[in-house]
């Protein structure tokens, strides 16, 4: 049974109403279940972490999310309200400059953004005339954040948002991030690697793991001034799940200005 | 919105090579020249300064002006038809495999059945007149805008098109947008080789059954044997074509594909 996807207003406060009873994928006469029996549900203001080992199913769950992959069994409710994502490739329009890849997801209806200060907050002020050819990965990434958060989105979408950039950049947009949900409402759903970073920030760790994948563990991140209890989970996290011990190092690369 | 394109090298190679390709060409004419000196038959064939004259002498008759005018109205009418239609088939076969399964067996028939044929039977259904002959040529041109058009549907970057559906983009965002841009490179050489086959084609058609243009006028000189007044209508005629695809074809194809030669160059960089 194919996925179905509702613009509808989700049950009670609950922004995002996500239920994935099966997914498979097939490879000719072979198919293969990839996800079972997920639910997840979610209200403004949030910031969810998605972690799972490589290959387990995060970005298939983004995108069903998303809506672009409508072959599963199940149901996703998103309120009729904007949708910002991030790709794990920036996807930015090579015939535009950043400052007019930002302008093309901006329609006449929505709240016109403050562009400049946007592109500030990323720490892209410099490149805004720039093409993508002429920006670094991390660079890029950011230009995709910006555009992302340019249509003030109720729900924001990342896909393994912190993957080249460097600690401090990367400290930034979750700042950024935490902010957003803060001060705008937004949910924030990121798919991530690092379970240090994703107790920091996210008010919700979400562990995909198994095969088919499953939602093992759907834990409440205790508030930032209860040290000694955000110490507690992540030791929980790492005791279950020995995966999220081996940050891949390769993730964290640093990139130049 | 406005982009500024980088200058892509190959437009500064075109123009590095500008005096190399001047004298290429003088070397051709000599060349000429030499040939009818020695063949020595100004019948056969007329040294250039001979055609120069001839050439003066249909200009200020105003005949050569009104065939040029007339035959490169047949181009522009029949090059914006077959550009047109063979783009819209060309980017919906591109994007669909289901409507390319369709268009595929009316390709190869349109590919394959001989200009000459087109052009007859336009004659024979139509009449003879200049809608017959200018839906021939366009006719006789689309199925080869279809197939390169279809090329570049087919190499759409299926990222950006998710991209464009999450972000809910308009029908008209996502063409002016996302699908112009990627289908330029392949319309630019659509048109580019387009034009040099349209308008031998319109010759053909003309030769065949108008009162007018530069392929009836060629085939007057024929019927005179006035070898002179052959090549001054056709030298001045290719001349004009060629013009057309060094200022004008051209830098639109070299500008519709400097973000592809950018991008490309992106594509292999490393993490700094």
């Amino acid at each position: 049974m194919p996925g179905v996807r509702t613009m509808a207003a989700t049950r009670g406060s609950a922004l995002l109403d996500l239920r994935v009873r099966r997914k498979r994928y097939h490879d000719g006469a072979n198919s293969r279940v990839v996800l079972r029996d997920i639910s997840v549900t979610a209200g403004p203001g949030q910031v969810l972490a998605l972690l799972g080992q490589s290959g387990a199913g995060k970005t298939t769950l983004l995108r069903i999310l998303l809506g672009l992959d409508r072959a599963f069994d199940g149901s996703v409710a998103l309120p009729p309200g904007r949708v910002g994502v991030v790709f794990q490739e920036p996807r930015l329009l090579p015939w535009l400059t950043v400052e007019q890849n930002l302008r093309v997801v901006l329609t006449p209806d929505m709240r016109q953004p403050d562009l400049v200060g946007l592109l500030e907050l990323v720490g892209l002020s410099e490149a805004a005339g720039r093409h993508p050819a002429a920006l670094s990965l991390g660079m890029a990434r950011r230009a995709a954040v910006a555009r992302a958060l340019a249509i003030d989105p109720a729900v924001l979408v990342l896909d393994e948002p912190f993957v080249s950039l460097d600690p401090r950049r990367a400290g930034i947009l979750g700042g950024l991030l935490r902010q957003r949900a803060r001060e705008h409402g937004t949910l924030v759903v990121a798919t991530m690697h690092d379970v240090e970073h994703a107790v920091q920030i996210a008010d919700r760790v979400l562990v995909l793991t198994g095969d088919p994948a499953t939602l093992a563990a759907d834990l409440a991140v205790p508030p930032r001034n209860d040290a000694t209890a955000r110490e507690a989970l992540l030791g929980e996290l790492l005791s279950r799940f020995a995966f999220l011990a081996s940050v891949e190092q390769d993730d964290v690369r640093e990139i130049g200005a | 919105m406005s982009g500024q394109q980088p200058i892509a090298p190959a437009a500064r190679r075109a123009g590095r090579n500008a005096p190399v390709r001047l004298l290429s060409l003088l070397a051709l004419i000599l060349v000429w020249w030499l040939v009818a000196w020695f063949a020595a038959s100004p019948q056969l064939l007329p040294a250039p300064n001979r055609v120069f004259w001839m050439l003066l002498r249909l200009v200020r008759s105003g005949d050569l002006p009104f065939d040029i005018a007339v035959t490169l109205a047949r181009v522009a009418a029949a090059f914006v038809i077959a550009m047109s239609l063979g783009s819209v088939i060309g980017y919906f076969a591109g994007r669909s495999a289901r409507l390319d399964a369709v268009i595929d067996p009316w390709l190869t028939v349109g590919l394959n059945l001989p200009v000459l044929v087109v052009i007859v039977l336009a004659y024979i259904w139509i009449g003879l007149n200049d809608v017959a002959a200018v839906i021939a040529v366009a006719l006789a041109k689309t199925p080869t805008v279809v197939v390169t058009i279809r090329e570049g549907g087919r190499a759409f970057d299926a990222q950006l098109d998710e991209m464009a559906f999450v972000y809910r983009l308009n029908w008209w965002r996502r063409l002016r947008w996302i699908a112009l841009p990627q289908l330029a490179p392949y319309v630019a050489a659509a048109g580019r080789g387009g034009l040099s086959i349209t308008w031998k084609i319109v010759l053909i058609v003309e030769l065949l059954g108008r009162p007018n243009g530069v392929g009836f006028a060629l085939n007057l000189q024929f019927q005179n044997f006035n070898v002179a007044g052959i090549l001054a209508y056709g030298l001045c005629f290719a001349g004009i074509m060629l013009t057309l695809e060094a200022f004008v074809l051209q830098p639109w194809e070299r500008r519709a594909n400097a973000w592809r030669a950018n991008d490309g160059r992106n594509k292999g960089k490393r993490l700094a």
